[in-house]
């Protein structure tokens, strides 16, 4: 049992997680659901009463308790494994996005899951913090619903079922994220 | 209670998520600069099995654990919605290092300080709501 334990708490490698994603895609499907998690931010826009604002908020949020009780294990999935399943919190990533990194303001890359100098709770309500977190996090909910899916609708359940605008969506993604790493961030790291 | 299912799938899919490091800033960070396989097979393995899943789920007309034929939603049409859409999408996921999803794998990982970005994509869907109309789609 210690064993199978030791193995587990090591970071796991690409090739065993793609195919689980795509197992847990399957189990959606076989239980009637679609893989989509960004919808779970419309739900709790009709929750709070959007529904009485604008038509699109208007539907049963009761026919979305499965994909609330989803993210509600993913939370709880996310705390098992800090807790329980990682003893080593350092990410391996390359010495040439640690080499990067470092050249913008970021002390030790790789070294935890995120950066302190932008997530520590010391360091968060802070002008830069705010921008990354409350702003990012914002652009994530308008962009996802415009283009209809985020990473689990589209890049994977969309590309899956071999979908064009998924792929047109997935090159948006692409568009976007380069722009911000390479010509945006270095400018707000230094706010 | 019948959606206790989808808890447990949700706890597999956040331990998956965390423990492949894909909920992490800096692997997002070296994706979007192309620096190592990681993500890209992470999300490359994730698809071709998707495929093989999804073409067999079509090809014997399978049904789903209450007798229906198992549908699988076609994506929206449209140039503005999905460029644009995706752009701004892309945007927030190289500030947040976080898609959707491990924004709420990472409340349970990292805690309360991802409640922010959360706060926001809620904000961001309810603004997407109250312009629709005036957005090209």
């Amino acid at each position: 049992m210690n064993k199978v334990i030791e193995f587990i708490q090591q970071p796991w490698p690409w090739w065993v997680s793609g195919p689980l994603i795509a197992y847990v895609m399957f189990s959606l499907l076989y239980f009637g659901k679609g893989f989509g998690l960004s919808t779970n931010f419309k739900t709790v826009c009709n929750i709070l009463g959007a529904d009485k604002l604008s038509d699109f908020f208007k539907f049963d949020w009761r026919d979305q308790i499965w994909n609330l009780m989803f993210i509600a294990g993913a939370i709880v999935g996310g705390f098992i494994a800090a807790h329980y399943l990682t003893p080593s919190q350092v990410v391996d990533i390359s010495p040439k996005t640690i080499a990067d990194l470092q050249a913008i303001g970021i002390a030790h890359p790789g070294a935890t899951y995120e950066p302190p100098e932008i997530f520590s709770p010391e360091n968060v309500w802070s002008l830069r913090s705010m921008i990354f977190l409350l702003l990012g996090g914002f652009f994530v909910g308008f962009g996802t619903r415009y283009a209809n899916g985020c990473t689990s609708g589209h890049a994977i359940s969309g590309l899956s079922n071999l979908q064009k605008w998924s792929l047109v969506a997935v090159v948006g993604f692409f568009i976007g994220g380069l722009a911000m790493t390479h010509l945006i961030l270095p400018y707000l790291m230094k706010i | 209670m019948k959606y206790i299912r989808f808890f447990i799938m949700g706890i597999l899919f956040g331990v998956i998520l965390s423990k492949s490091e894909v909920i992490s800033w800096f692997r997002i960070q070296e994706m979007f600069r192309f620096q190592s396989i990681h993500m890209y097979g992470v999300i490359g393995t994730a698809v071709i099995t998707g495929i093989l899943v999804i073409q067999f789920i079509k090809r014997t007309k399978m049904k789903d654990a209450q007798g229906q034929f198992i549908q699988v939603v076609e994506q929206e049409p449209g140039w503005p919605r999905n460029i644009l859409g995706g752009t701004i999408f892309g945007l927030g996921w190289a500030m947040t290092g976080a898609c959707p999803g491990p924004l709420f794998i990472l409340v349970g990982h990292q805690g309360w300080v991802f409640l922010i970005p959360l706060v926001g994509a809620v904000l961001g869907t309810f603004t997407y709501g109250m312009l629709r109309s005036k957005l090209p789609h």
